[in-house]
């Protein structure tokens, strides 16, 4: 009887402070991280003196998957890194309208792209860890911040792994270098290595183009888990990929060469996916063009 | 008809397999032979005291101490000066210098650089470095004479390595919050290393081996003592085969080719040793 109470007990005493632990986290998260949702308000790209992208109007919902499609070349990465202003590293590209993020213009002069970059993280087409170690990977963007305390990085590499579901894989080999990984796991320690600033978005340039179909079931799983902390916006050539890990599609095109593209329609996946309001729209996701 | 194609197709393919075999195969006959020659004429000089005494009888007895001692001094303060302001240099070229014509003439003036006849460089030495900024003949003066023949080497192999380095990786570190420093200093320079490495050994081997640019800035025919600082004169291994040949009669044809070999041996070994540091690390590095 006794044996039995105390066991119960032991059982129960860190469960319950996994609770305890758990709701703090959760309440930490909603204090000190924003919601992660953007509003773009006739965004147009230049490149030089040729606008790429005109008047691009939408929202993009906060822990939720918003999907970029579109043609080769219709401007879709280039409206991608709007949202964390990788476009000021290119050079000679001029972004004009307003983009913010949870009501702050992140193009006003006041904002450093530094700060807002960790805010907004990026996976892109190819794996490209850097020639390091899996940990020295993961722990760059926290080491950049300044974090230097051995335990908090251990934790922080840890977490960040286990969100990019790779950390049962490559536990017992944090030293191991990161190009010993496989393609798939590479691209899965590049989304562990954004992740590891804490991000409120994440932003997904045609993350699996180079991986086989089971890295990419990987990485889809990946992204519907992370959808509920993370805000994910994924540029995608792969219809199927859009209508199934997306809450929302954003369909762009460019008609002709001598003119920017549009964004033709925004709405719910399962609508523009069934019942979509422009017929170019239809016939894009038919495959009729494209 | 078709099959007269396929077969012409064919037989091109084996000429110019045939060709570009020749060639490389001469260039490696070439370069063992030339090794080969100077090992079989250098070894018979070759000894553990050729290595540690001070030449005797005006270079025609004794060993090349002071000379290999010489010459490693030079070359090292060469590398301490040139080896920053190369890769610095190089840095600047391809991370930070505008796309403007400034930067074109920065890098037409490397390449010229590069293009300097050493002698020429030599003269400039002695009315830069020995007379105007008074070093007189020294191994500063010597050294800052190679580091102005080096540095294009230098920056050129550095700029190269960093531009071989993907874009993405940049924009990985850039994206994830890293200022531009902090990019380069972490994520670039690092993966650069085996190529900026390369260019510093071919560099500073090629310092090793002239005699042109130390001739009036410091070399000396013959010294008893090993150099004592930076104001001191040098013996070095290049202007000793030199002298020996063009102003001892009766030179010992063995001391000379030991020379010769030691000089080759040294820089070698410096190749050697920077090519399997490479190799070690290209599995890690694989775009």
């Amino acid at each position: 009887m006794v044996t039995s109470v105390r066991s119960a007990l032991t059982t129960a005493v860190p469960t319950l402070r996994e609770t305890a632990e758990a709701a703090e986290n959760v309440l930490e998260e909603t204090i000190v991280r924003g919601r992660g949702a953007f509003d773009l308000q006739s965004v147009s790209v230049a490149y030089g003196s040729e606008t790429v992208i005109a008047d691009v109007t939408m929202g993009i919902p906060s822990q939720a998957v918003t999907a970029l499609i579109g043609p080769s070349g219709c401007g879709k990465s280039t409206l991608l890194r709007c949202l964390n202003r990788m476009n000021d590293e290119i050079g000679n590209v001029r972004v004009s309208g307003t983009i913010a993020l949870d009501g702050v213009d992140i193009m006003a002069r006041g904002v450093d792209p530094v700060e807002l970059r960790m805010r907004v993280g990026q996976v892109f087409q190819r794996p490209n860890p850097f020639p390091m170690s899996i940990y020295d990977n993961v722990a760059y963007g926290p080491r950049t911040q300044g974090i230097r305390h051995r335990d908090e990085l251990d934790a922080i590499v840890e977490d960040a792994l286990k969100r990019a579901a790779l950390w049962d894989e490559v536990k017992g080999s944090l030293k191991k270098h990161a190009f010993d990984l496989s393609g798939g796991q590479q691209q899965r320690l590049c989304i562990a290595r954004a992740l590891a600033t804490k991000p409120e978005v994440l932003l997904m340039d045609e993350p699996a183009s180079a991986l086989d179909p089971i890295s990419t079931q990987q990485i889809e799983d990946t992204i519907a888990e992370l959808k509920r902390s993370v805000t994910i916006v994924i540029v995608t050539h792969n219809m199927q990929q859009a209508a199934r890990v997306s809450d929302q599609t954003a369909f762009m095109l460019r008609e002709r060469l001598d003119e920017p593209a549009h964004l033709i329609e925004v709405g719910e996946t399962r609508k523009m996916f069934t019942n979509p309001d422009d017929p170019r729209t239809e016939a894009y996701i038919t495959g009729r063009f494209g | 008809m078709r099959l007269t194609r396929v077969k012409r197709a064919r037989a091109a393919e084996a000429v110019a397999r045939a060709i570009l075999g020749a060639s490389a195969l001469l260039v490696v006959a070439a370069a063992a032979f030339l090794v080969l020659y100077i090992a079989k004429k250098g070894l018979p000089g070759l000894s553990w005291e050729f290595l540690t005494e001070v030449p005797k009888n005006r270079g025609r007895e004794g060993g090349i101490y002071p000379a290999l001692v010489g010459t490693l001094y030079v070359v090292a303060c060469t590398g301490l000066f040139a080896v920053p302001l190369g890769v610095l240099g190089g840095v600047y070229l391809s991370e930070y210098a505008p796309k403007k014509r400034s930067t074109r003439i920065i890098r037409l003036a490397v390449a010229n650089m590069a293009g300097v006849p050493s002698i020429v460089y030599g003269l400039f030495g002695l009315a830069a470095f020995v007379l105007a900024a008074g070093f007189g003949r020294s191994i500063i003066a010597a050294s800052l004479t190679l580091t102005c023949m080096t540095l294009p080497v230098i920056v050129t192999a550095t700029e190269e390595a960093l531009r071989q380095v993907p874009a993405d990786l940049r924009h990985a570190a850039l994206a994830l919050g890293a200022s531009k420093i902090r990019t380069v200093l972490s994520v670039v320079l690092p993966a650069a290393a085996p190529g900026i490495v390369t260019g510093v050994v071919l560099g500073l081997a090629r310092a090793a081996g002239e005699t042109a640019p130390i001739l009036f800035t410091g070399a000396v025919f013959q010294m008893r003592r090993l150099p004592d600082g930076l104001g001191s004169q040098f013996m070095a291994l290049p202007y000793h085969i030199y002298t020996q040949v063009t102003s001892v009669p009766n030179w010992n044809r063995d001391l000379v080719w030991g020379t010769a070999l030691v000089l080759v041996a040294s820089v070698s070994a410096a190749s050697a040793a920077a090519a399997i540091w490479r190799s070690a690390r290209r599995r890690r590095i694989s775009w």
